[in-house]
């Protein structure tokens, strides 16, 4: 195709707030829902704008419930409506976890397929904005951990537009995992039209050749410093994934990438036992255990609660530590 | 239900006492000291705005038009009762006893910030909104079972009331008839969602109705209607008699929190129409003028007094020590377990051990 594609510099947050819109315009059953995403235009600014664009039958101030947010964004979802449903932060989803996990990700089966609950929870996400205790949770785990729900995380303006609005067309649960600290971290050039990204695809950014470190999230950030240093450093280099979607995997790129560096090494925020990074050394052992050249190495966050702010620094993966690692992995 | 809810009322907004309420049983120190108290609380709340845009501070949650509903409240509890505050609560939570250091602290983002001083029973501010109730009917029930005469108080916003924790906390107290008094701060929004978005009902105290609990409604800016209100709601809970569900009608002059743009969902001329009209210290300026009873030497030397007290606080907050990594791992155990033990080295020797 030859038309030329309008594009506009966005920051990550805008470009949820532009894959909503587009996903209003287009289906008058998608409606946004959650505490504050009306009239203030959401704590972030996400929402910015909708309600005065499609009004309140569609963007609704709900009750502060965040088990009545997502109970009833299934029963709309059963019985037709499209709910994004926002918490207003992660770690405020837990009175929810109830209708997530025993209803939203289990309807389809539970019905044999008649009744389903393509629902978008969208999340802020992770410390590192100096936000009150409890704000900063990263509990992706929890939710990767239990079948019947996607979970996606974008790290930038493109990658979120475009993979919010295949979230919103997939007929399945998705969780959607907003890093406060991308939100205004970067802009990026991003097409003003609608256009999607295939949940479960991972993308490679950096190509290298000795180690693949794979991450999400704001994770990207630390870990891309991290690279540029070590690379001025010494001679190594290093391939960078970020995996974007959490469940379900990216099996074929994080298999092709371990195959052709030898090293593998998954940074994460989330605290390391239980974490996501286990799943990403189990892609790496039954599809590629024996190009390994040293064993994978993970940084990840303590085994503790996310700390009060004045400590969070010392919690959040370092690119040091980072550094550390790729160079125990290279020299094992 | 507003009519069988009607807002008591002691002070009016002239200052003038409601000749049915009851004011010869409070002396007229006493309301000089609710004066000070409250005095207190808004030059500690007006500082810590002041310190936030300075950068001495992170996100702050003011108070300030709320103090009345705070202070009167934390006067009515005695020693050995227990408080479950919310982040907002800190005017109550100072009134009960916490250090004014500590409160500072905690808007640093240190974790010393939730902890009173050694024998006084406050929760660390409850994050997850309504989360406490459910604590405070715990707290409440030891005591009953222990046969004690001590009490809890929990305070929540009217956004909480829409929380499954809130229902829940308000029925076991019914169920287990503990000694728990839910006390509601309805200051008309929750960040941006007006009460009549949060709920269908006109009241909050109604509510309580479903539980068959004691309930009632006040004017959360008289520090006179709160004390008495949640006095009798106290004593009653001492005795054995049930928990008590109190709304307290008030509001916040401010944003939410100074990460908060109240413009985008209210005219914040009503706030500065309140400042004239229904605030709480000028209530009781109006009450002891009317009384002849206010003296400008006097209040000049409690500001004075309050001021010094906070510069102090202030300065303790400054030269606290930087905190050490080891509260990262710090409790999260009694003892750490292996996974931590090597998180703990392995930190370390990334970052060398601090003290
Ligand atoms: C479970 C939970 N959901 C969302 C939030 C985010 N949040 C913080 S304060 C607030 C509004 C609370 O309103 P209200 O209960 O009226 O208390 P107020 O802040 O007015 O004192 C919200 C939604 C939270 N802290 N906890
Ligand atoms: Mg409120």
């Amino acid at each position: 195709m030859t038309t030329s594609v309008q594009m506009k510099k966005m920051t990550m947050i805008q470009g949820i707030n532009d894959a909503m819109r587009t996903m209003l315009a287009e289906d008058e059953n998608v409606l946004v829902m959650g505490q504050d995403v009306g009239v203030n235009g959401g704590v972030f600014r996400a929402t910015e704008g909708l309600y005065e664009e499609f009004g309140k039958e569609r963007i609704i101030d709900t009750p502060l419930a965040e088990s009545g947010i997502i109970g009833t964004s299934i029963g709309l979802a059963v019985n037709g409506f499209k709910p994004i449903a926002e918490m207003q932060f992660f770690g405020f989803i837990y009175p929810a976890f109830n209708q997530i996990m025993t209803h939203a990700t289990r309807i389809r089966q539970r019905s044999m397929g008649r009744y389903t609950a393509p629902i978008v929870i969208r999340a802020p996400y992770g410390a590192g904005v100096k936000a009150p205790e409890i704000h900063s949770d990263s509990v992706e785990a929890l939710f990767t951990h239990m079948p019947g729900i996607k979970v996606v995380v974008p790290s930038n303006a493109y990658d979120a537009k475009g993979l919010l609005i295949e979230s919103v067309n997939d007929p399945n649960p998705v969780l959607f995992l907003e890093p406060m600290r991308c939100y205004r971290s970067s802009r990026v050039e991003v097409p003003e039209e609608k256009y999607t990204i295939k949940l479960g695809k991972a993308a490679v950014r950096k190509e290298g050749e000795d180690i693949s470190v794979f991450t999400w999230g704001a994770m990207t950030i630390e870990t891309m410093k991290a690279v540029e240093q070590i690379e001025k450093e010494q001679n190594v280099s290093c391939e960078v994934i970020d995996l974007r979607t959490l469940y379900p995997m990216d099996k074929d790129t994080i298999a092709a990438s371990v195959q052709k560096t030898g090293r593998a090494l998954i940074v994460h925020e989330a605290p390391a036992t239980g974490g996501v990074s286990g799943e990403v050394m189990s892609v790496i052992n039954d599809t590629s255990f024996l190009y390994l050249r040293s064993p994978v190495e993970r940084v990840c966050g303590f085994d503790i609660p996310v700390p009060v702010y004045s400590l969070e620094n010392e919690y959040i993966p370092s690119p040091e530590k980072i550094k550390n690692a790729i160079q125990r992995s290279i020299s094992f | 239900m507003l009519d069988k809810f009607p807002m008591q009322q002691i002070l009016n907004e002239e200052g003038k006492v409601n000749p049915d309420a009851g004011i010869d049983k409070i002396s007229i120190e006493q309301i000089k000291h609710f004066y000070y108290l409250m005095l207190r609380a808004r030059l500690l709340d007006k500082k810590s705005v002041k310190l936030q845009r300075q950068g001495r501070i992170g996100t702050y949650v003011q108070y300030e038009g709320q103090e009345a509903a705070q202070v009167g409240s934390a006067a009515a509890l005695e020693k050995g009762d227990w408080m479950f505050p919310t982040y907002r609560d800190h005017a109550a939570t100072l009134t009960f006893g916490h250090s004014m250091r500590n409160l500072l602290l905690n808007w640093r983002g240190r974790i010393e910030g939730g902890l009173p001083p050694e024998g006084i029973n406050i929760f660390p501010p409850a994050i997850p909104i309504a989360s406490q109730l459910p604590h405070a009917a715990g707290a409440a029930w030891a005591e009953k079972k222990r046969g004690s005469d001590r009490v809890s108080l929990v305070y929540f916003g009217d956004g909480a009331t829409s929380e499954g924790d809130f229902h829940e906390g308000l029925n076991f107290a019914s169920v287990f008839q503990v000694p728990a008094v839910f006390f509601n701060q309805n200051n008309g929004f929750a960040i941006s969602v007006p009460m009549e978005k949060q709920m269908n009902t006109k009241t909050i105290a109604q509510k309580g109705l479903g539980y068959d609990m004691e309930c009632a409604r006040v004017d959360g800016n008289d520090i006179l209607a709160v004390y008495f209100a949640v006095k009798e709601a106290v004593e009653r809970a001492r005795k054995g008699e049930g928990p008590t569900l109190l709304e307290a009608v008030t509001w916040r002059y401010g944003a939410h929190t100074t990460a908060d743009d109240p413009s985008k969902y209210r005219d914040q001329s009503e706030s500065e129409k309140r400042r004239e009209t229904t605030d709480p210290l000028l209530r009781l300026e109006r009450y002891l003028k009317n009384e002849g009873e206010w003296e400008d030497a006097w209040t000049a030397a409690l500001q004075e007094d309050i001021n010094k007290e906070i510069e102090t606080a202030l300065e303790e907050m400054e030269n606290y020590p930087e905190p050490d990594m080891s509260q990262l791992f710090d409790h999260v155990f009694d003892v750490p377990t292996w996974t931590i033990q090597e998180q703990i080295d392995e930190h370390l020797a990334v970052k060398g051990r601090k003290s």
